[in-house]
């Protein structure tokens, strides 16, 4: 880092380092992977696949993508403290259990609520799970993933007493709107993600609580000594975590047109986590993408597209996965230790 | 006997020496708190395992019949052979979410092998058990990559591989006429099931390698503080590898056996979720996430723990499944919230 200041100084400021900001070009390549590859996979998609530029994969891309990075936006921030949370699949699928519960009539064991109340009611459902995670989290102080195991291993469990341990179709007309509703030919559902991502950007760039969630990323122990409301703003964090993911349910359940707690949200844990990571956020904490979190996202969901358009097998396609998973991870394992 | 001299109306003033004294006692107590709080989070899981199995027996008449304990036992040796590794990757700090698709692997394979003979099909399974294993433990330690990622992506593309050699999960190998090998899965050895007795036979080694062999010294040095292990000239990054081909071995072995007790003929999904099982094991067997510490015992108690209340809750409740995995998850995170409390009293726990 300190030998790219000193030719600086005489030499005129060359366009890489205008670019880069006095990075080394190679670093500054390396944290921008997920980029480069996302940019590498679509312009392969344009030459090598047929038909690819048309409005319907776009729209199949659009319309699959929501629930994956409304997730991934929660565990991104979660993953910024230090933690993870492996409760987000299940938390899902309670927030979709409760849904069923809300809307169906009285007469068959619901509520018979409006789609508008219980789909806050769904959200709220989250809201208790992440902070019910946040305080095992932050004041009994269990490990993140054991902590949130427990809430993986239960909650499928919950979500299926809920609803009586079946699936339950669900015959809502707002389901269609969120389906197949467009905005100047964006699906609303894109919006809300896209919205919810600049959200979280905000509160993680600008906001104090993104410099709190960082710093006790960084190191919890000093955010103690500093006097940051660590257990407050780690309740926070998983609390918006479990809403989130419960946004992401009442989506999911609105494509499936039904709520069926043995599928809803079933490894959507991997997924954001996979998203975050190859995003360039550190496992470790302390340090937060979300644009990342959400190109990571997109380049796992592309990537599944471009295999299958090209008639590989499930299999084949996990197995590229995981090696795009470790390449991503080694490629900007030497920049983070450079800080 | 001489009549004891009446003793003094007032209470006399606490002499130092009788205050010290009255310090020490009170110090010798709250030492004797701290070690029962210590012995309580560290062999915990032993003393719940024994009273649940108590109140079982006396509250649930079908629970404690020894037909019934054998079942129980016979189901946890697949889970508690691969828990066995698992503790071992846990207590060097790492962690290995990659077991399931490893076990699958290698009860296909075992399967598939079958028709070349016993030998061939152990050799094949527990083979490639090893390599992935061993690819998995070079990329932690000589990349450095972190284990959770590295086995996270694991567990994907071993199941890809799964499923790349079942033809997409079409083909369900099974083994046609007898091969020596089933007798691992179904043999008896007084009126209990081998697989039992490899567990008990595992842990037993596991036991004794863990805390009586340098390797077992090295595990728990790395996962207490890996550049102290390193700058004392421990075989740091040897010892993380061999804890992943351990931890994979062991998920081979219970491949292996699985195939053995039913013939093949399984799913290529089997085994899903089989690492949240170990993992839950382990960690109400009082084995510390963060690594440097932990108990092959208390492993063992914590698989029959979670799988005796299961079973508990079939035969003395008979709730159905969704409601067994209610009161699994809510089991473990009781175990872990007592558990972090208990630590931290007893100021063995991080700041």
């Amino acid at each position: 880092m300190t030998d790219t200041q000193t030719p600086a100084a005489e030499a005129p400021v060359s366009w890489q380092s205008r670019l880069t900001g006095g990075v080394p070009l190679t670093t500054w390549l390396r944290e921008r992977g997920v980029y480069i590859a996302l940019l590498v996979l679509v312009l392969y998609n344009i030459v090598a696949t047929p038909n690819f530029v048309t409005l319907d994969t776009i729209q199949l891309l659009f319309s699959q993508l929501p629930p994956v990075i409304i997730v991934s936006l929660g565990m991104a921030l979660v993953i910024g403290t230090g933690g993870v949370d492996l409760s987000v699949g299940t938390t899902m699928a309670i927030a979709s259990a409760v849904l069923a519960k809300m809307v169906i009539a009285p007469d068959q064991g619901g509520f018979g609520a409006s789609i508008a109340v219980a789909i806050i009611v769904a959200v709220l459902a989250g809201l208790a799970v992440g902070i019910f995670n946040g305080v095992v989290v932050a004041v009994a102080r269990v490990q993140p993933i054991v902590a949130t195991l427990g809430v993986l291993v239960a909650g499928r469990g919950i979500a299926l007493v809920i609803t009586g341990g079946a699936l339950v179709e669900l015959f809502v007309p707002f389901f269609k709107e969120i389906r197949l509703g467009k905005l100047f030919g964006i699906p609303y559902v894109m919006i809300v993600a896209a919205v919810l991502a600049l959200i979280v950007s905000f509160l993680v760039r600008r906001s104090a609580f993104g410099y709190r969630l960082l710093a006790i990323g960084g190191n919890r122990r000093a955010s103690v000594l500093a006097g940051l409301p660590v257990k407050r703003t780690l309740i926070t964090v998983y609390a918006l975590s479990g809403t989130l993911a419960a946004v992401a349910g009442v989506i999911a359940t609105a494509r499936l047109r039904a709520s069926d707690p043995s599928y809803i949200g079933l490894l959507f844990e991997l997924s954001a986590i996979t998203a975050v990571v190859v995003g360039g956020t550190a496992l470790t904490g302390g340090r937060v993408r979300i644009l990342g979190t959400v190109a990571g996202a997109v380049l796992i969901q592309l990537l599944e597209t471009t295999l299958v358009s090209h008639n590989a097998p499930d299999s084949v396609a996990r197995i590229v996965e995981a090696i795009i998973i470790i390449a991503a991870v080694y490629i900007q394992r030497t920049s983070r230790r450079s800080r | 006997m001489t009549p004891t001299p009446t003793q003094p109306a007032t209470t006399p003033a606490p002499t130092p020496a009788a205050v010290a004294a009255d310090h020490a006692g009170r110090e010798a107590a709250r030492a004797r708190a701290r070690a029962l709080t210590s012995l309580m989070s560290r062999n915990g899981a032993v003393v719940v395992l024994i009273l649940v199995v108590v109140l079982g027996t006396l509250l649930v008449p079908s629970f404690g019949s020894a037909d019934n304990l054998r079942n129980v036992a016979l189901a946890a040796s697949f889970i508690g052979i691969i828990a066995a590794g698992m503790t071992f990757v846990i207590i060097s700090g790492g962690i290995d979410l990659s077991v399931g698709s490893t076990y699958a692997l290698a009860v296909i394979l075992s399967a598939m092998y079958a028709p070349y003979g016993s030998f061939a099909a152990v050799g094949a399974a527990l083979g490639a058990a090893a390599l992935v294993g061993l690819l998995q433990g070079v990329v932690i330690s000589w990349l450095r990559l972190p284990p959770f990622i590295v086995t996270l992506a694991g567990l994907t593309g071993i199941r890809g591989l799964v499923f790349l050699i079942t033809h997409e999960g079409n083909d369900h190998p099974s083994i046609e006429g007898f091969r020596v090998f089933e007798v691992l899965g179904t043999g008896k050895l007084m009126t209990i099931g081998t697989p039992v007795w490899i567990m008990l036979a595992i842990f037993g080694i596991g036991w004794w390698a863990l805390n009586r062999t340098p390797f077992g010294q090295s595990v728990q040095a790395v996962g207490g503080n890996d550049s102290a292990a390193e700058l004392m000239g421990l075989p740091v990054r040897r010892t993380t590898t061999a804890v992943y081909v351990v931890s994979a071995l062991c998920a081979g072995i219970s491949g292996v056996l699985t195939t053995a007790l039913s013939g093949g003929g399984q799913e290529a999904r089997i085994g899903d979720s089989y690492e949240l099982s170990a993992i839950a094991a382990v960690v109400i067997g009082g084995t510390l996430l963060a690594g440097g510490f932990g108990s092959m015992i208390g492993t063992l108690a914590g698989v029959l723990l979670l799988f005796v209340i299961q079973n508990l809750i079939v035969q003395g409740a008979n709730l159905n499944s969704y409601v067994q995995q209610v009161v699994s998850g809510g089991f473990l995170l009781v175990v872990v919230i007592v558990q972090a409390v208990l630590s931290r009293r007893t100021g063995t726990a991080e700041a």
